[in-house]
């Protein structure tokens, strides 16, 4: 009764087209900003902590550095914190946390809580450096290189794997930039 | 403690399921009464510890415990109690819970009103099919996506709920679209007992009828209560995309609506049983793939964030193993299904067939529109999506020949049926439903195809159903109606309605964005409309600019309309709130835009006029309820007794 | 063959050509209605045919906005660097449609100006409806990465 088995043979065929489909989904969530390897948005933002100083991306250049958007409200930056914190002692670039669409007083009482990570601070209230970033939603970091390009994008919380391969990529533009 | 409790109970709910998906199914085989008497018992602890997990996240919820991953990150200080309730099943793990729940709840009300009506060996089959499925599900919770992760230390304050999820539509069309996924898996279990037990008897088609009825009726009503949703609440009036979350329920709901009338045939006839038990089996596997559609992120690249490949490869392997069992057990041992009687080409059977073909071959049409752009990205040939008029062109083609031979249907008897009897007391309904559809479509200056053969067909079905009742009181000169008649004849009277809906909204739906400042009033489709001022306005947890608009008919006013722009405080989200004035022959539906940069305080405005919305809805729901009618059939509930038409003996020799 | 074969063959046959013929127009239809996701450049490199349904995605020019007060239509470009497409639009603009922002309209060219029927800002709520909100509600929200809004949720693939 070959007929029988026809149902059976369509249903795998629709799985095989499921299953060969899987890793494209991956590769769109991958395919993040239009950005990477474009010159990093130049704004000026006020800091977190002294709201009177204000901060650049234009003072940065000439070195690579670390961009990590963050929020008190955002549960999953709680979960990446401690590799922040990390990231912030071993890859020896600056490290600036951006406060996304935060309360001042909210921030303080979660680093206060949590741990200073950054080396710089910045505030970005109404979230539009967040626009010109492309930011899709926080954690996310961004890693720029000494010409002001950016190289890379993380979205998510950072964990083991992501935290090594972040290391990697700042060697390499530590190392590109030494030259 | 209580994220713990929950935790808990999901693994002793897990236990459970799975000694259920073992021990009655050993007992059905060998025939071991005690095994097989165990199912029920172990149905209701399953339930009560999926009540139990259920509750506990509730519970975490309304008590804002932000040390929980899942409630910190959908609800937060501000959110009313009743939205942080519905935030239990607002994201994917609590509404995977939910689905675990109503899955354990179709059990328990397998186990209770049909425990006299099944046979024990049957009953036992049917549970631990149902047990295996929970099994999967739950293990799917647990290991990919835990309602009750702890987050330690927990922030202080949560973010939000989706602002569009704030609505009360959404506290029940979850559950009521899940109880009709899940209700699908009734039928899949039945089929499997069905297959299972040997020798296959109309027996099990009739047990299982009352089931799909319910499940289906749940689905079309948490499909209905979707698209109303989407028509007041994204703000674009429309009421359905095609877009693949709803393609996601569509499909399933197409394959339910073939396999309800498959099931008549084999029930009464016994002809085609084979092809009821794929349609069972096809049924629930269409929404496996709905969820895997849904969850794994495939399609709704969109949505990437939600997406977990794990998830994805989870669900997947989860629908090869029961999709995949199922098929192959169909193929060892649909051959040894009892062929029904023979039938000529006018017959029940024969329109009851069509209906089958086409409903078939319209889900094959959706689930390929769907996953065409997988196909086309696999082969390197571009980014596409499918346009919206390819489902229209391809739905409305299927449905055609659906309409017009609906009525028809009851009409014809099993068997054997003489053309002319079957079409001449159809023939006034016919020439009544031409002449009027067309003098009505007139009346209402709508004088396009679609709107006149939307008239047409819709009056066609719902004369149609109306002379089926009259025949019957002509017959039997006492009305009396079984269930199963008077659900059908609501059903196809509610395609009727639904379908005249759809063509008037969809050909004569208008629109327009117009500037509008305070104090200005404008003659928009025969409406004066005035706007008063634009105030600002606050809410539990937003803040609004707020429309003040007066609508005139001549100098006669006909409501006040207050469309919102909304800002959420938590996450500052900007939504348009739109306002409307439903009517049972257009709805008026203002928005707002943006304002416009000219100095005046101007916004641009649009404003919609939905004709025959409201009969799309309402339709629906004459649907469902039809259905529901049709399951309450007392001929679907009669006690077993051992020598109705069962295999010989009764439960006893059991081939296995 | 006895009678009941052969009228069961028919039935079979008839089912068969039905399926056939559907399955015939489905693909025509489908042909007929792909939507391609295109970027100026592309427009520019390709001939596209005009009665074609496009996706056109690509930065908001600066300076490019502006509304024509009595018919409320909607002009503005669409680049992406190394070229520019006028668009036309009538209706609502998302709500965080703004210059220099990212921005997909949904539409048909015609001599070299494309008239969109819909237009969906990047970090748009109004986007996100349409298929994350439903996604969402049948879904669940996000689970890994934490939003300040909705509006953060479009996306697109460059």
């Amino acid at each position: 009764m070959i007929r029988m088995v026809v149902p059976l043979l369509i249903f795998l065929g629709l799985i095989w087209l499921l299953v060969v489909s899987l890793p494209t989904a991956e590769q769109r969530r991958q395919v993040a900003s239009p950005l990477i390897g474009r010159e990093v948005p130049n704004f000026t933002l006020p800091c977190l902590l002294d709201s009177d100083v204000t901060y650049s991306t234009a003072e940065l250049r000439g070195q690579p550095f670390i961009l990590n958007v963050w929020g008190s409200w955002c549960p999953s930056c709680v979960t990446e914190h401690p590799y922040i914190t990390r990231l912030g002692e071993e890859a020896n670039v600056p490290m600036i946390g951006l406060n996304w669409r935060d309360e001042r007083d909210d921030a303080l009482a979660w680093i206060e809580r949590f741990g200073d990570a950054w080396t710089m601070h910045m505030v970005d209230v109404e979230g539009m450096a967040a626009i010109e970033l492309g930011v899709y939603g926080a954690p996310e970091t961004f890693l720029v290189d000494h010409r002001g390009v950016i190289r890379h994008k993380h979205i998510g919380p950072v964990d083991a794997n992501s935290y090594d391969d972040l290391m990697n990529r700042i060697r390499q533009m530590r190392e590109d930039a030494g030259s | 403690m209580i994220a713990e409790f929950g935790q808990i109970s999901l693994i002793l709910a897990l236990i459970l399921a799975a000694l259920l998906a073992t021990v009655p199914l050993w007992g059905a085989y060998r025939n071991n009464q005690a095994m097989m008497n165990l199912a029920p018992s172990l149905v209701v602890g399953h339930f009560v510890f999926l009540l139990a997990a259920f509750v506990s996240l509730a519970t975490l919820f309304v008590r804002h415990d932000f040390t929980v991953v899942n409630v910190a990150i959908n609800s937060n200080l501000l959110l009313p109690w009743y939205y942080r309730l519905v935030a239990t099943w607002g994201s994917h793990e609590g509404s995977l819970l939910m689905w675990m729940l109503i899955l354990g709840s179709w059990m328990l009300a397998v186990a209770l009103l049909s425990r006299r009506v099944l046979p024990n060996y049957f009953m036992a089959r049917v549970l631990a099919v149902m047990g295996m499925i929970s099994v999967g599900f739950l293990l799917f919770t647990i290991l990919t996506s835990n309602p009750f992760d702890r987050i330690l230390p927990g922030p202080a304050d949560g973010q939000d709920l989706n602002p569009l999820l704030q609505d009360w539509a959404m506290i029940i069309h979850p559950p009521m679209l899940y109880m009709g996924y899940v209700g699908m898996s009734v039928a899949f279990a039945f089929a499997i007992a069905g297959l299972l037990s040997g020798r296959m008897q109309r027996d099990w088609v009739r047990w299982s009828r009352p089931w799909t009825l319910g499940a289906w009726a749940f689905l079309s009503a948490g499909i209905m209560l979707g698209s109303w949703w989407a028509y007041y609440e994204l703000g674009w009036g429309g009421w359905w995309f095609w877009d693949p979350v709803e393609n996601a329920s569509f499909i399933p709901w197409l394959i339910a609506t073939a396999l309800i009338h498959a099931q008549a045939v084999t029930e009464k006839r016994g002809a085609f049983p084979a092809w009821t038990i794929l349609l069972s089996i096809a049924a629930f596997s269409t929404v496996l793939l709905g969820t895997f559609i849904v969850r794994s992120g495939v399609l709704t690249s969109v949505h990437a964030f939600a997406v977990d490949p794990e998830r994805g490869v989870f669900i997947l392997s989860y629908m090869v193993l029961v999709t995949g069992a199922a098929l192959a057990l169909y193929a060892v041992r649909a051959p040894r299904v009892m062929t029904g009687q023979g039938f000529g080409y006018v017959s029940r059977e024969s329109t009851l067939l069509v209906n089958n073909v086409f409903m078939t071959v319209a889900a094959g049409m959706v689930i390929l529109g769907t996953l065409y752009p997988l196909l086309i990205d696999l082969m390197g040939w571009g980014q596409i999506s499918v346009g919206p008029p390819y489902f229209s062109v391809m739905f409305i083609l299927m449905m055609i020949p659906i309409v017009a031979l609906m009525p028809l249907g009851p009409f014809t008897r099993w068997g054997q049926d003489d053309i002319k009897r079957v079409v001449s007391p159809l023939t006034v309904s016919f020439i009544a439903a031409i002449v009027a559809g067309t003098a009505i479509a007139a009346l209402l200056g709508a004088l396009n195809v679609r709107a006149i053969s939307g008239w047409i067909g819709g009056l066609w079905l719902i004369l149609g159903a109306l002379t089926f009742l009259w025949h019957q009181k002509k017959a039997a000169r006492r009305l009396r109606l079984t269930g199963g008649q008077t659900g059908m004849i609501l059903a196809h009277a509610g395609v009727g309605v639904f379908v005249i809906g759809v063509a008037m909204v969809e050909s004569m739906t208008y629109e327009r964005t117009v500037r509008f400042a305070p104090g200005d009033t404008r003659e928009v489709a025969g409406y004066n409309w005035h706007l008063e001022e634009i105030a600002s306005v606050k809410g539990k947890n937003w803040i609004a600019e707020e429309g003040r608009f007066v609508v005139y008919r001549g100098d006669r006013e006909i409501t006040r309309l207050n469309p919102q722009q909304r800002l959420y405080h938590r996450g500052q989200q900007v939504m348009t709130q739109v306002a409307l004035r439903p009517g049972f022959t257009r709805d008026l539906y203002i928005a707002m835009g943006e304002p416009l940069s000219d100095g005046t305080g101007a916004w641009s405005i649009r404003i919609q006029i939905h004709p025959f919305v409201r009969w799309i809805w309402f339709g629906a729901f004459m649907v469902t309820l039809g259905a529901l009618t049709a399951a309450s059939d007392k001929r679907y509930w009669k006690p077993y007794r051992a020598t109705d038409e069962s295999p010989a003996g009764s439960e006893g020799a059991q081939p296995a | 063959m006895t009678p009941t074969r052969k009228k069961r063959l028919t039935i079979v046959g008839a089912v068969i050509l039905s399926v056939g013929a559907a399955t015939a127009v489905a693909l025509t239809a489908l042909q007929d209605n792909l939507t391609f996701f295109v970027s100026p450049s592309d427009v520019y490199a390709q001939t596209m045919p005009d009665d074609r349904h496009l996706r056109l995605g690509g930065l908001v020019a600066e300076g490019s906005v502006s509304r024509d007060p009595q018919s409320m239509e909607v002009s503005f470009s669409v680049t992406d660097g190394a070229h520019t497409i006028p668009v036309t639009f009538i209706g609502l603009l998302p709500t965080l449609f703004r210059e220099g922002q990212g921005v997909i309209a949904h539409g048909r060219l015609d001599n070299g100006v494309f008239h969109a029927r819909e237009v969906l800002a990047r970090h748009d709520e109004t986007y996100m409806p349409n298929e994350v909100a439903r996604a969402l509600d049948a879904a669940g929200t996000p689970h890994q990465v934490s939003m300040p809004g909705t509006e953060t949720k479009s996306s697109y693939n460059y």
